[in-house]
């Protein structure tokens, strides 16, 4: 595992050249077609969906898609995604339900935009009936971690049976500089609040909360997208021989057990 | 995550402040008509000013008091406590601060009691406790009662009053926003009622799962209800706010909630509502 403070990883996860989840479904997945709109009131291109394979399995995507440059940024908005993003995503794991397609998410944002607009149409109610209705969806997901992940608007799409996360990407509450806002009323505390909160891969990974780190470190993209596509591979056959109710009580009891605290008698 | 933000928020129109029920000494202003009160009135009044009709923010002890029938609540007593996952020196001092100051152990109550007679899982958030915030503990509270719900084949009421998610537990208290909604879905497939009643504040991770989850989603009048916190709003848009922004009436309008009840009239609300619920048709689950 890389000797990394918690900072670097902070920033190599942020980096504008890091790549980004259709740079990940263009080298795993072949015959990708994106799938747009919510059915209620807009295409939101924070959240790319649509449908891919690998050899004959058949996927349903959905992922968290930050901009390349300057201008792709500006019409994805910096990959923080409106409440269109979560029922667009809704929408398209339900279908997959209906086709049995396993779902593979990839999670790269700041969090749910912070908008009027969003606020009008719900942000809190759309992220919560996110994690609700995959929580009861009867074919295996996968949650792929691959820059930062931060708040409910990353947690909306990765109520998962397995979790694997990028070694330098991190999962957070919130990004450091809110956190540090919050707890110490000043931002540029940001680096410190990082090497507190517990945000790499390997904190997840003992928290139970992820359960496998992709290594990154002195591999090339391509090799990294090939571990990644034998991962989903292994893991799905793993997921598809449980039963669809043994597959919702995994990813239950999978989020039943996060929780730190002491018994006492 | 929005904590800080609500204890600054201005006081501009007729918004509920950060002051927890009722302050010391004999008299009060109203945070709503700015006129003087005599404490008691108030009190008698359901922490409702007798003049404006404005809510004062109201301890989880006395919202039980007011809502269940005398002598029915039964608290689960689940034996945990709070531990400190991000070795916080601050968390563990204002832990120990907020224990002596409101006598809670935590920022929810959960247990069984009755509601006019109709029995329920009654969970009350209390914003006196940080913020009302959600960590581990108060994650395990309430996936426990609804769990319990689910044995017992009873309805569930989560009262909400929070900033979200607590941020001195990291990512734990993210994740048990996951965990409660996973509760949340079984309830759901076990066809019983959930009423999500929201109050002063409800805010990000707490309205981002549960709170928003309801079969039936009530609000107190005026209550602040949100997702992200007005002042990060404001600073990423760098513009003010319509008035009446994320207010109880705002989310009416938009559909996010069925109706707002005024605290007088919430209990019978409750008990009808549970009344209304059972089906004659073919369920199983009439809580009979």
């Amino acid at each position: 595992m890389s000797s990394k403070s918690a900072w670097e990883k902070v920033e190599i996860a942020r980096s504008q050249t890091r790549k980004t989840s259709l740079d990940y479904i263009e080298e795993i997945f072949d015959d990708f077609v994106e799938l747009h709109g919510d059915r209620a009131y807009r295409d939101d291109p924070a959240t790319v969906c649509g449908l891919a394979r690998i050899g004959d399995k058949n996927f349903t995507i959905i992922a968290q898609q930050k901009g390349r440059n300057t201008k792709e940024n500006v019409k994805r908005n910096f990959g923080m995604p409106n409440p269109e993003s979560y029922r667009k995503a809704i929408r398209l794991m339900k279908q997959a339900e209906k086709f049995h397609r396993p779902i593979i998410t990839f999670i790269d944002t700041k969090g749910g935009y912070p908008g009027i607009g969003a606020e009008e149409r719900g942000q809190g109610e759309a992220i919560a009936k996110s994690m609700y209705e995959m929580s009861k969806l009867k074919v295996p997901i996968i949650s792929i971690v691959i820059g930062e992940g931060s708040s409910g608007g990353a947690l909306a799409i990765s109520v998962a049976n397995k979790i694997m996360m990028l070694e330098n990407a991190i999962y957070s509450i919130l990004s450091p500089e809110g956190y540090a806002s919050i707890l110490w009323k000043d931002s540029s505390r940001a680096q410190e609040a990082a090497e507190k909160m517990k945000l790499t891969a390997k904190d997840l990974y003992d928290f139970k909360i992820v359960d496998t780190i992709i290594k990154e470190d002195d591999l090339s993209f391509e090799e990294i997208a090939k571990d990644i596509k034998k991962k989903i591979l292994l893991n799905i056959t793993k997921l598809e021989k449980l039963g669809k109710e043994e597959l919702v009580e995994q990813r239950y009891q999978k989020y039943r057990n996060i929780g730190e605290f002491k018994e006492f008698n | 995550m929005i904590v800080d933000k609500i204890k600054k928020r201005e006081n501009k129109s007729i918004r509920p402040s950060n002051k927890v029920d009722i302050p010391a000494g004999k008299w009060m202003k109203c945070d709503g008509c700015k006129e003087i009160l005599y404490k008691e009135a108030v009190k008698e009044n359901n922490n409702v000013c007798p003049l404006c009709g404005y809510a004062f923010r109201m301890s989880s002890r006395r919202r039980i008091e007011q809502i269940v029938d005398e002598g029915t609540f039964e608290e689960f007593k689940l034996n945990i406590d709070t531990v400190n996952p991000l070795n916080l020196k601050e968390y563990d001092e204002k832990l120990k601060t907020l224990r002596e100051k409101t006598n809670l152990e935590e920022a929810v109550i959960c247990g069984i009691g009755q509601i006019n007679s109709q029995k329920a899982v009654i969970c009350v958030m209390d914003s006196n406790f940080f913020m009302g915030s959600m960590g581990s503990v108060v994650g395990e509270k309430l996936t426990y009662s609804i769990e319990k719900a689910i044995s017992l084949k009873l309805p569930v009421i989560i009262f909400s009053a929070s900033g979200g998610a607590r941020m001195q537990e990291g990512i734990i208290s993210l994740m048990q926003m996951a965990k409660v909604t996973e509760a949340v879905s079984k309830l759901d497939e076990a066809g019983l009622l959930y009423i999500s009643v929201l109050t002063d504040p409800t805010y990000g991770g707490v309205t981002a799962s549960f709170a928003m989850l309801g079969d039936i989603i009530l609000a107190e009048p005026g209550a602040m209800i949100g997702f992200t916190g007005q002042r990060v709003i404001e600073q990423t848009i760098g513009e003010s706010l319509p008035d009446g922004f994320q207010t109880s009436e705002f989310l009416l309008e938009h559909g996010f909630i069925d109706k707002i009840v005024e605290r007088k009239m919430l209990k019978d609300t409750l008990s009808n509502l549970i009344c209304l619920n059972r089906g004659s048709y073919g369920g199983e689950n009439n809580n009979e």
